[in-house]
């Protein structure tokens, strides 16, 4: 109300200041509250109901929560889900920082910019592509690439799940890391590299002394960033091994997908996705917190 | 190890071989550690010609049978799979529907954000980097119901349906661009705009006759990304298409996989292969400038 009035006060002056941006943000206020404020609120709201195939809204109370309590199968999937997080972070930012300093700092530009792209490869593909080419790497038979390498044949998916699954989204991650931390090695002054070399530091002296150093900011970044995004995708896992063989290798994430649409209980599916969505809104604020609101945007500009 | 710069002697053929083979030494790790992701590309193409399972990279005997989908249906035990034009086809729609609903939405909320004050503008930029941070995958559930939901009211196909899903897909990839096409908004001189106003345009003229021809190389950037981020997609479309007839790329690859991962190789990497051409070729066309928007080059843009 009060901005149309000063809309026309300002329009006899000056034909230029019209403060007309609300039709510039109303489509992206729809789409943005459609899919992402009210399923923050219906997925609260679905937790409270034994909701199934019927779709009916039957309120339940704490019942869905007092359920997974006493569920057998999370447990097992807690225990997935901290193995498999804390592996692949392990993977993604130190195989990320390896590949950043092997590419940016050892190697010439351009020799960098074709390992770069090699590694972002895995990342533009689609990911049932990236599937079906692990899924032929981990072949059971002797045509499997792996079987190949060592010489007998081993069902990988059945016989280390979780390991795979940590594989598989280690190889995509680590281009995340590589990414943000090659961006950060190049704007590095040159100079402070060159005054080591002078005073006569060894490659991994600079390495260690100075340019870890300077990485702080990306490394904890890359760090909160991916632990959230391991805790909530699962679209690899969910091609390449279901979450099997007997919940092997399940996560709380596809746990939650599994109980919502194979198994249709979205009452309890959303109650367990609960503990994610809470998870993530409070990474997502902390991470605004330490890393500041201009820091944060000019790191995740990817 | 380099210290044989400070070194005034010449240096012996020792050194000099020492030298060489430590200069070597990143080569050799980026060539070893790029080498599964290499081999795994070059099965899927050598695999897509060879007549039978290959056992390594040579095909056993070139046939073009693996390409046969092409031409005509694929046929398992009777029923007959969705043909891969038809697929392709609802790929595409798919991609162009989530890539022009991001670059419409995206470039007015980038330009309100960017050009306009108004009160909150600082919060909705906070909320921007709040919502790219945030996993909109563990919302998954619920969206299902605000389809369901929408279905039911306006009796308008959202669930099973590519534009519901487009929709969707779309709300997730706004945030980073709109905040992407902000950057190139500020780079663009108020001057330019004012001269615009002076010679009589409103702001929706000015917007689209001066502004948005500045804007190519940001709008081109975010169109890519959005086309490709559409043309990947497999999860969502995993859980809101039901019908053959909608099925995209993705959802036919991963009904192939299911029925011939051990018996035919050879269709699922030609398959896939064309699956992934458009994704190739953009990737080899656009590699260095993708790059740079996506990691740390947005400094660029801003």
């Amino acid at each position: 109300m009060e901005s149309k009035r000063t809309w026309r006060m300002k329009k006899r002056k000056v034909r230029i200041r019209i403060p007309s941006h609300v039709p510039f943000l109303l489509p992206f206020f729809i789409l943005v509250t459609l899919f992402f404020f009210i399923p923050v609120i219906l997925n609260i709201l679905l937790a409270f109901t034994d909701m199934d195939f019927a779709m009916r809204w039957d309120f339940v109370g704490f019942k869905n929560y007092f359920r997974f309590v006493s569920d057998p199968i999370i447990p097992k999937v807690l225990v997935n889900t901290v193995i498999y997080v804390a592996a692949t972070l392990a993977i993604n930012v130190g195989l990320g920082l390896a590949l950043a300093l092997l590419n940016t700092y050892y190697v010439p530009e351009n020799v960098g910019l074709i390992f770069r792209a090699i590694w972002l490869l895995p990342r533009m593909t689609p990911p049932v592509v990236y599937a079906l080419l692990w899924l032929w790497v981990l072949d059971p038979t002797e045509y499997g690439l792996l079987n190949m390498i060592v010489g007998k044949n081993v069902n990988w998916t059945m016989q280390h799940p979780l390991g795979i699954v940590i594989l598989v989204n280690g190889l995509i991650g680590a281009s995340f890391g590589m990414i943000i931390f090659s961006a950060s090695i190049k704007s590095i002054p040159r100079d402070y590299i060159m005054a080591a070399q002078v005073d006569g530091a060894s490659n991994w002296e600079i390495v260690r002394r100075i340019i870890i150093p300077l990485l702080r900011w990306p490394l904890m970044f890359v760090t909160t960033w991916q632990t959230l995004s391991l805790l909530a995708s699962y679209e690899y896992i969910l091609l390449v091994t279901d979450g099997g063989p007997f919940y092997k290798s399940e996560v709380w994430s596809l746990y939650a997908y599994h109980t919502a649409f194979s198994h249709q209980m979205y009452g309890y599916g959303a109650a367990i996705a609960m503990v994610l969505v809470v998870v993530a809104v409070i990474v997502t604020l902390i991470m605004l917190k330490i890393f500041g609101f201009k820091r944060l945007m000019e790191l995740a500009g990817g | 190890m380099t210290k044989e710069k400070r070194r005034y002697a010449a240096p012996t053929t020792l050194a000099k071989v020492r030298g060489k083979m430590a200069r070597s030494v990143p080569y050799i790790l980026l060539i070893i550690s790029s080498l599964p992701i290499l081999s795994m590309y070059l099965w899927l193409f050598m695999s897509s010609l060879s007549s039978k399972v290959m056992f390594g990279f040579i095909p056993a005997g070139i046939t073009v049978r693996n390409w046969r989908f092409l031409w005509e249906p694929i046929q398992m035990g009777g029923a007959a799979h969705l043909s891969v034009w038809k697929a392709t086809w609802n790929t595409l729609i798919f991609a162009l529907m989530v890539m022009l609903l991001v670059v419409l939405v995206a470039t007015l909320a980038g330009f309100a954000l960017s050009r306009m004050q108004f009160r909150g503008r600082e919060s909705l930029m906070r909320l921007i980097i709040i919502l790219h941070a945030f996993p909109g995958i563990t919302l998954l559930i619920a969206i299902f119901y605000v389809l369901y939901f929408l279905t039911r009211v306006t009796h308008l196909k959202f669930l099973d349906s590519l534009w519901g899903v487009a929709l969707v897909k779309a709300s997730l990839e706004i945030p980073w661009s709109a905040w992407i096409i902000k950057g190139f908004f500020d780079n663009i001189p108020w001057e330019v705009e004012w001269s615009a106003y002076i010679d009589g345009c409103n702001r929706f003229q000015a917007w689209y006759k001066v502004i948005l021809p500045q804007l190519k190389p940001g709008i081109a950037a975010i169109s890519i990304f959005s086309f490709l981020a559409g043309w990947g997609e497999f999860i969502y479309l995993y859980t809101f298409i039901f019908s053959q007839e909608n099925q995209t790329l993705s959802l036919l690859i991963k009904a192939l996989i299911g029925e011939f991962r051990f018996t035919d190789y050879g269709l699922l990497a030609a398959v896939s292969l064309f699956y992934i051409f458009p994704v190739l070729v953009f990737f080899i066309f656009t590699q260095k400038g993708l790059m740079q928007v996506s990691a740390g080059g947005i400094k660029g843009g801003r």
